[in-house]
């Protein structure tokens, strides 16, 4: 039978350090997953999931187990993912004129007939990340949490550590960066 | 173009594909040789460091010592009160040393 997750945590403290390793093993694709929402290179993923983790064993000590291990595993993701945005807001390498043919394709089918677009999802995908990149960190991490990820307000809240009324001001700038964003998108292509 | 509709579906398409959650071989190993390995200290990097952390208690201090010295140093008072005389005595001290 496998190890829970408390005593593996108990073994780390008591200066086990290989049991880390499970743990690391049980929830690294949940981290890499959350990562890719957020950075593009496969060489950025690795370096959050890396810092994840690294952080988590440095801070365990912290961990009172009022909460899953998961869930506080996943907070200092979704930070780590936030610090990473914030970072590298200035290099964004992507922009909103060059978009690519299949792209383009999507967006005439959508202006032909905005309900018959469910061919090409790809191009959808790739216009999303066009957009969300254009977005400011706060911007993204809240769209990408709220709307993606369907995640209430409250939910939200304790993953940023953010108030509630900061994330609900948040959620309302994002959504109309985002609108501004596609105003623009459809303006250089349609005007 | 009905922007509120164009984000739903852009939305929509970005919840079909949730990203994918695959790891690359060994990341775990990688991540615990980073945990166990032995701390080499640079000793040149931690020099730099202090000596940054060094550069605002520095300037305090020496802002605090300028300050001091200017409030308790009291200007030099004229020997002479009389700028007139002062002139006078200069002025004839050449004659009395001729004079001499």
């Amino acid at each position: 039978m496998e190890p829970s997750d408390t005593e593996l945590i108990a073994a780390v403290r008591k200066g086990d350090v290989q049991q880390f390793e499970t743990l690391i093993t049980r929830y690294q694709p949940r981290v890499f997953a959350t990562a890719r929402r957020y950075a593009r290179r496969e060489d950025e993923i690795q370096d959050i999931v890396q810092e994840v983790f690294i952080k988590a064993f440095q801070k365990l000590d912290s961990f009172r187990a009022e909460a899953p291990f998961e869930h506080w595993l996943m907070r200092m993701a979704v930070r780590t993912c936030y610090d990473f945005l914030r970072s590298h807001q200035r290099n964004r390498e992507t922009t909103l004129t060059d978009l690519s043919d299949p792209e383009v394709d999507w967006l005439e089918r959508f202006a032909a007939g905005p309900e018959d677009n469910s061919k090409n999802t790809d191009a959808a995908r790739a216009l999303v990340e066009r957009v969300m990149a254009q977005l400011s960190p706060e911007a993204r991490l809240v769209i990408t949490l709220l709307e993606i990820e369907d995640r209430s307000v409250k939910e939200i809240a304790q993953l940023t550590g953010w108030s509630v009324p900061l994330v609900k001001v948040r959620a309302f700038r994002a959504r109309a960066q985002m609108k501004k964003i596609l105003e623009t998108l459809t303006r250089e292509k349609y005007l | 173009m009905d922007l509120e509709k164009l984000q739903q579906k852009l939305m929509a398409a970005a919840k079909a594909t949730p990203p994918s959650d695959q790891v690359p071989y060994a990341f775990e190993k990688r991540i615990m040789a980073r945990l166990t390995a032995p701390l080499t200290v640079d000793v040149w990097a931690v020099w730099g460091r202090w000596l940054w952390r060094a550069v605002a208690p520095c300037m305090s201090v020496m802002a605090a010592l300028g300050v001091w010295v200017l409030a308790t140093t009291q200007p030099a008072e004229p020997e002479s009160q009389n700028l007139e005389q002062a002139i006078e005595n200069t002025l004839l001290s050449s004659d009395d040393v001729a004079g001499e």
